[in-house]
């Protein structure tokens, strides 16, 4: 792919996302209008029109945060399923495929249980996610197998595991208050979203995106394996600890304010393979744009749909799971 | 003297030793073949020098120093490894794939320039296969993937070059290109250090044999002095013929019959 060829897919992502933002920003129960929403953006930046004081509340603390929230959260899972994909030399991991999800759901919920906000929530997934990653990559150490294969189903005991353990915590927790929030929050909802909410997984999103997209030649290199890597004079361990870190953070700050979010971070990295080739230093920027659009329609379409919200989940697997066996069916020369 | 290697031991596991006191010196433009039967440490050898792998005793020393005071990158700017042949599991531009061998001189979160592309585009003309720099290397012959993980090692401009049997899996027609390409980059002042099954790619390539055997007993000097009829029949323990064809002036390594 030529270099202004790739600057034009860029641009048209950026646009594409613009577009999607500004339709998720306008469409919703109270009015369909974008002149509405328009009008609603314009006064509050200062020019005077004339205004629907309920539009301005609806655009500015429900719909902009929701728009802002699903962009993030797209753009995170993506990266996170396109870096582990990278790093693990596996076309079919993803952060639900490697138990990380589950992980920090776990660690999520327990923070839940102890009665702390979003900080703690943040901290306590990133735990969990750390914590799953490691035992999923220790369990194909341990038998001596390092196929495709072991790591996926290590990813699946481990996330296996770890969905019965977040089942006893919902049994084990008070019915009133806490298992309605584990219940509410794990059903991956951007409903309830607040900006303060956003801004608390700023900063993770801000440094995992940052380091990771610092990296991305990097990662081309570990995706050769670890001889290769080592003898072109990289410090393997560190180089994976730091990206493998990055891509777990990204996870468990999406986990820790709108629960499992299935499929997006498996199904938009071989979307951007597909588009820009497997160079990590295009395909990197491509995912996260992707998976923020992905993700910003998905929301739009879950709350327009029906009068009754639709869960982000049921959605990302309708839409994701057809688009990734037909992904695989374009590819198939292309991966092994 | 580029590289020694002195008085090394190598186990998998306690009491197994698998290299036993080995010693030879790498110098500039040199070809070193390692011959052997299988199984006998010819990989494990090659990967102590490229610092895969610890020796678990003795050192090598590199222009000096010894190898396992130096970091991954210091090492990797003076010795370079060609992997028997992979399938990777993502497909990159054979341009990307060889701008990877200026790894070791790029900044941690850097990325690669026109400079670093314009060193991979000429290791790719030195090797014969700028045709392909923008196929992907999932797409490419066996003997183009061998052409283009050295390419990649001459990017990463070492003084040694280490290649794990870069004839396996090749057709007769690459396996002889790719001795070649041996011969002429050793002939460019790097020194290259192979492992192979084929005791005739050795005398081919000429310079000198580093042989390990059954018993772990170690010879090493210069090709013609050290492959003989007896000594090719002792280590392969097969009945093995060496001929001086005087057409092509130059001994051949021959099986009388099966």
């Amino acid at each position: 792919m030529k270099k202004s060829t790739y600057a034009l897919t860029i641009l048209l992502l950026f646009a594409l996302l613009f577009g999607a933002a500004l339709t998720g920003i306008c469409i919703g129960r109270l009015s369909t209008n974008p002149m509405d929403v328009l009008n609603a953006i314009k006064s509050k930046l200062g020019i005077p029109v004339d205004v629907d004081e309920a539009m301005e509340i609806v655009v500015f603390s429900i719909r902009i945060p929701r728009v802002l929230a699903s962009i993030i959260i797209g753009a995170m899972l993506s990266l996170s399923g396109a870096v582990y994909q990278g790093v693990f030399r596996n076309p079919l991991v993803s952060p639900d495929i490697l138990g990380v999800s589950s992980g920090a759901s776990v660690g999520a919920a327990g923070a839940i249980m102890l009665g702390m906000g979003i900080a703690g929530r943040q901290a306590f997934a990133f735990i969990g996610g750390i914590a799953a990653v490691i035992i999923a990559t220790a369990i194909p150490k341990l038998l001596k197998n390092h196929s495709n294969l072991m790591l996926v189903l290590s990813g699946i005991i481990v996330g296996g595991f770890l969905s019965s353990l977040l089942a006893v915590m919902k049994f084990v927790a008070e019915e009133q208050t806490e298992l309605t929030t584990i219940v509410f929050w794990q059903m991956g909802s951007f409903s309830n979203i607040n900006l303060k909410e956003i801004f608390a997984i700023g900063p993770a999103f801000f440094l995992g995106t940052v380091l990771l997209i610092g990296l991305s030649w990097r990662i081309n290199i570990l995706s050769f394996g670890e001889i290769e890597a080592k003898t072109l004079g990289m410090d393997v361990k560190k180089f994976r600890g730091i990206i493998i870190a990055c891509a777990s953070l990204l996870t468990a700050a999406a986990v820790s304010i709108s629960g499992t979010v299935g499929w997006v971070g498996l199904v938009i990295p071989h979307l951007a393979r597909l588009i820009v080739g497997s160079d990590h230093i295009k395909m990197i920027p491509v995912t996260v744009l992707l998976g923020a659009i992905f993700m910003c329609i998905i929301d739009t379409i879950a709350r327009a749909l029906m009068t009754v919200e639709i869960p982000l989940s049921i959605l990302t697997g309708i839409i994701g799971a057809p688009c990734y066996a037909l992904l695989l069916y374009w590819q198939k020369a292309n991966i092994s | 003297m580029l590289a020694e290697i002195k008085n090394i031991n190598f186990s998998y596991e306690e009491g197994h030793s698998i290299l036993h006191d080995i010693s030879f010196p790498i110098d500039k433009g040199q070809i070193i073949t390692i011959l052997g039967p299988n199984g006998v440490g010819k990989t494990t050898l090659l990967n102590c020098i490229a610092n895969l792998i610890t020796p678990t005793a003795g050192e090598i020393m590199l222009e000096g120093r010894a190898l396992n005071k130096m970091s991954p990158k210091e090492i990797a700017m003076k010795i370079a490894f060609v992997p028997q042949l992979i399938v990777p599991s993502f497909s990159y531009e054979v341009l990307s794939y060889v701008v990877t061998g200026c790894a070791p001189r790029i900044g941690t979160f850097e990325k690669p320039k026109k400079f670093h592309y314009d060193i991979a585009r000429s290791a790719l003309e030195q090797m014969g296969i700028t045709h392909i720099s923008h196929k992907y290397y999932t797409h490419i012959s066996g003997g183009e993937r061998q052409l283009a993980s050295i390419a990649r090692a001459l990017a990463q401009r070492p003084r040694i070059i280490l290649m794990d049997e870069p004839t396996a899996h090749l057709d007769y027609g690459n396996q002889i290109k790719v001795l070649k390409v041996i011969k002429n980059i050793a002939e460019d002042g790097f020194s290259a250090v192979i492992t192979t099954h084929n005791p005739d790619h050795a005398l081919l390539l000429g310079g000198k044999v580093a042989a390990l055997n059954q018993n772990g007993q170690f010879v090493f000097g210069k090709t013609e002095g050290v492959i003989s009829k007896e000594f090719l029949s002792m280590l392969y323990d097969t009945d093995l013929h060496l001929y001086h064809i005087s057409d092509i002036n130059r001994d051949v390594c021959i099986v009388p019959t099966i």
